[in-house]
């Protein structure tokens, strides 16, 4: 750059002026988000610790195979690729946004800080379907003897090791009719709930196919705290980013950095956007890959 | 390219000029002056006023269990008046103890020697020393105080709610901070103490962000980083520690909190509470620890480092000598600085750490010696053969540099993994910290107030009632932390609450009994102090000087009653070092003078 390489002998640390060249805000901005990266490191180490500390642990294959409309079809992390995508997208929308700003092109930053957002809220609401399909999502668990029907929740875990055998036709036998029915149910979505409910337990376990079961242990409980903690604690993350941004794009609406006669407060939000989007290749490093 | 100049000019207009269009016709009212006040004078005065309220409750709890330990037989009616059931019959409860030893701890640690020193003292100093109109960002300097006062206020709260405050002591160790149900004091008080340190945190962070962009950026011209006064080296790696450390309590404490109240295992596993097994499994207790210590280990230095700043300055004027080392205390404060971050296992020698971690723990522990003993070193030599000026503010230095030599020396026992296991958890702890963080660390603040009293209030605080305080003080901190290695190393446990049950202990009743009775003594004298600064605001003997105690630093170039902005005219530039005193026959030598053409510069 040619100011500063103009003035590279001015003695940039001898008071008067800002020895990184840079104004305060940004300078807070740094030090914020080593502090921020300082918690999240505390979580995944946390993390890390308790899962390697455990004999077993969920494969993240299995656990988010499920995708928006395609029913049970097995897509193992497509889901979580899409939201990635979106989310390291929106983080070029932000470089373009603070680009923008540069050349103070205030429709550009409009456009480009809208699109970010537009991300932002794409991502979050991934985030909840599949936040709600876990919780909500039945799987088949082989539980003191007998099958239940458990969803990944903060207290249990459905993604154990696979029963097979035996083992899993004398579940069947204890299993309640309830739950038997919900069973039957996953696999055969032809005959109705009324009718599945008059079967005996005996006929209905004699519909399921023991090799297409599926049934596991239960998986380790750490799994569902981390996993929601954490995703959650960044999905909080993105939340304040859009809020960020929602504020950004009103202030230059209303034309402040146009009065200011430059777009700092975009390059800050957008240091904040990024960092978050870099939190996130680590939280889908951990989760999702490892 | 137009970005670095847009830059550069920003950067220059925040740094001077732009408060002296605000002078004059910025009216002021009492709301905006001394509530939601943005300058950094009144605020650093709104922390130590804050501080100095907590003191005194926390001061105040530990009279009450002292009074538990001196003397568990004799009942106190005033105790069952003044706090109802948790002092039936006169006599302080379990539940009752626990709490005060708990509370007493939060509340010196965070509430007093974090907030109300720091806050206080970077706050004031900061922008003074360095040649700045007010901090980085005034508004969100104002909005850290606004943040602590709400951790206050919850934290207060928790006083009061039929459960009481947390209890199970400072650390919060889970499993028994986890469950709601393992005792009264795991009830909705430890809830309230983890939002309250949530808040406190987000009010350190904020003021510390602050506290380094301002150093870093808003140094008046001349105001190289080697010519800052060491105070503000100090507070520069507080706020640096603070920053990256307090973010790792403040996951362990959101972890907690849904532990709490969500159901998950992060530190529970394998529980029975009264005979009742816990669906918790998988998670790990000393998992707390080590994001607890994390902090809680740089913590001791946050605590500790702007005293030890303000000690360095505060030395240096009155002894009317440059300070011994300026950067060999500037090499010591960056190692103690990395080294903090890497010592916090010592803390846990005995959960069944690793013993050859424990080992790397220990030596990277006993490390910390040597930035110590340069320090120490350091003070000695500046004051050697100095023309020390007695001061209140003076003693009270001397004071923490005796009182950081001998419980820095119990450090190196405790930091020794094979000793560490017969004195953990024991009297000899209670001891070591107490000198070398709790009461070395009041004696730095206890400086700090004397010697810029003048500066923030423009009038003195009395100086024999400042002498009362400190010989009373000072004698008595000995007398009650000594004996305590004694007990410590006959093996009496800390936070126990009765140790008539061990004949082994029956030896050190009568020695209870004295320290409980020098706790009350100190206390007072402590209530003569609150009491020598508040009548002082108002009655002290005014400062008629510009620079009372003739010293280099930028802060005595102002008015002596400075407005918001600081200096009435144009920020002095400075030309050398703080710490020309007693040069070439001159007593002092105020920065701001040019080197003269005969004169070497420092």
């Amino acid at each position: 750059m040619a100011t500063t390489a103009t003035a590279h002998q001015t003695k940039w640390w001898s008071g008067g002026k800002s020895p990184f060249n840079m104004e305060y805000g940004k300078l807070m901005m740094w030090y914020f988000l080593m502090s921020d990266a300082f918690t999240f490191g505390a979580f995944l180490i946390s993390y890390g610790s308790i899962r390697f500390s455990q004999n077993f642990w969920a494969d993240p294959n299995v656990v988010f195979n499920a995708f928006p409309g395609a029913g049970h079809a097995n897509l193992p992390l497509a889901f979580v690729s899409v939201m990635t995508f979106i989310l390291i997208i929106s983080s070029v929308t932000m470089v373009l946004a603070v680009h923008a700003g540069h050349k103070g092109d205030k429709a550009g930053v409009t456009k480009w800080i809208a699109w970010t957002i537009v991300g932002g809220l794409a991502f979050l609401s991934c985030q909840a379907w599949e936040w709600h399909h876990l919780i909500t999502g039945e799987h088949a668990v082989l539980v003191d003897g007998h099958v239940e029907l458990i969803g990944q929740t903060m207290r249990a875990n459905p993604w154990g090791k696979l029963v097979e055998g035996q083992a899993v036709v004398d579940a069947l036998k204890n299993t309640s009719h309830d739950n038997l029915v919900s069973l039957v149910s996953m696999h055969d979505h032809t005959t109705s709930h009324d009718v599945l409910s008059a079967m005996s337990n005996d006929a209905l376990i004699n519909k399921l196919d023991v090799a297409e079961l599926h049934i596991r242990e239960k998986g380790p409980v750490a799994f569902g705290g981390y996993f929601y903690g954490i995703t959650g604690f960044h999905g909080f993350h993105v939340f304040s980013g859009v809020v960020i941004n929602i504020i950004m794009l009103i202030m230059t609406q209303k034309n402040v950095f146009e009065k200011k006669g430059h777009y700092l407060m975009i390059e800050k939000a957008g240091l904040y956007w990024h960092f978050v989007d870099l939190v996130w290749v680590f939280v889908f490093l951990c989760f999702y890959l490892i | 390219m137009s970005e670095a100049m847009h830059t550069t000019s920003a950067v220059s207009a925040a740094h001077g000029e732009h408060h002296d269009e605000h002078h004059g016709h910025h009216k002021e009212t009492f709301i905006t002056k001394y509530i939601f006040s943005q300058d950094h004078k009144t605020i650093a005065k709104q922390f130590l006023i804050t501080g100095i309220v907590w003191a005194f409750i926390g001061g105040l709890f530990s009279v009450l269990f002292r009074l538990q330990l001196g003397y568990p037989d004799t009942k106190f009616p005033i105790l069952e008046t003044l706090f109802g059931h948790w002092a039936a019959g006169g006599q302080i409860t379990p539940e009752f103890y626990y709490a005060l030893v708990t509370m007493h701890g939060t509340v010196l640690v965070f509430f007093v020697l974090t907030a109300g020193l720091s806050g206080t003292f970077a706050n004031l100093l900061i922008p003074l020393q360095i040649g700045a109109r007010d901090m980085a960002s005034p508004f969100l300097n104002m909005l850290s105080y606004w943040f602590f006062f709400g951790a206050s206020i919850v934290m207060l709260s928790s006083l009061f709610i039929q459960t009481g405050p947390a209890a199970g002591g400072w650390t919060i160790y889970p499993p028994l901070s986890a469950l709601g149900e393992a005792s009264i004091g795991s009830k909705a008080g430890m809830d309230m103490w983890l939002i309250g340190m949530a808040l406190f945190i987000v009010s350190s962070l904020l003021g510390g962000l602050n506290y380094i962009s301002t150093i870093l950026n808003m140094r008046t011209k001349g105001m190289s980083m080697t010519r800052l006064p060491l105070p503000i080296w100090a507070m520069f790696f507080t706020a640096v520690l603070g920053v990256l450390s307090f973010p790792v309590l403040l996951s362990g404490a959101i972890l907690l909190l849904f532990d709490r109240n969500l159901g998950t295992s992060f530190f529970l596993s394998d529980i029975v509470v009264n005979g009742q097994v816990l669906p918790n499994e998988g998670g790990s207790a000393i998992l707390f620890q080590h994001l607890f210590w994390f902090l809680g280990h740089p913590e001791v230095y946050i605590i500790l480092l702007p005293a030890m700043g303000m000690v360095s300055e505060i030395l240096s004027v009155n002894s009317r000598k440059p300070i011994f080392g300026y950067m060999a205390m500037l090499g010591s404060m960056f190692a103690i600085c990395i080294l903090a971050f890497l010592v916090w296992a010592h803390h846990m020698f005995v959960t069944g750490l690793n013993p050859f971690l424990g080992s790397v723990f220990v030596l990277l522990t006993l490390l910390i010696a040597v930035p110590s003993a340069i320090k120490v070193f350091n003070w000695l030599t500046t004051l050697w053969r100095g023309n020390i000026r007695f001061t209140p503010a003076a003693l009270f230095s001397i004071g923490f540099v005796s009182l950081f030599i001998s419980g820095g020396l119990t450090g190196i026992f405790l930091g020794n993994s094979t000793i560490d296991i017969h004195l953990h958890d024991t009297m000899f702890v209670v001891a070591h910290f107490h000198i070398v963080m709790g009461v070395a660390s009041f004696f730095g603040m206890f400086a700090g107030v004397y010697h810029w009293y003048p500066k923030m209030f423009g009038r003195y605080l009395n100086n024999t009632l400042g002498y009362i305080h400190f010989w009373v003080t000072m004698i008595g901190a000995y007398l009650i932390f000594w004996p305590m290695h004694y007990e410590g190393l006959a093996g009496m446990p800390r936070r126990y609450l009765d140790k008539r049950g061990w004949v082994s202990f029956s030896q050190f009743g009568d020695l209870d009994k004295m320290i409980t009775v020098v706790t009350v003594i100190v206390f007072a004298v402590q209530l003569l102090f609150i009491f020598n600064f508040f009548y002082s605001i108002f009655k002290g003997r005014k400062v008629t000087t510009q620079n009372p105690w003739g010293a280099n630093t930028l802060e005595w170039t102002t008015p002596i009653r400075p407005g918001h902005g600081n200096w009435a005219g144009e920020i002095p530039e400075v030309h050398r070092w703080p710490y020309d005193y007693a040069k070439d026959g001159r007593d002092f030598i105020p920065q701001t003078e040019p080197v003269g053409a005969n004169e070497s510069a420092h």
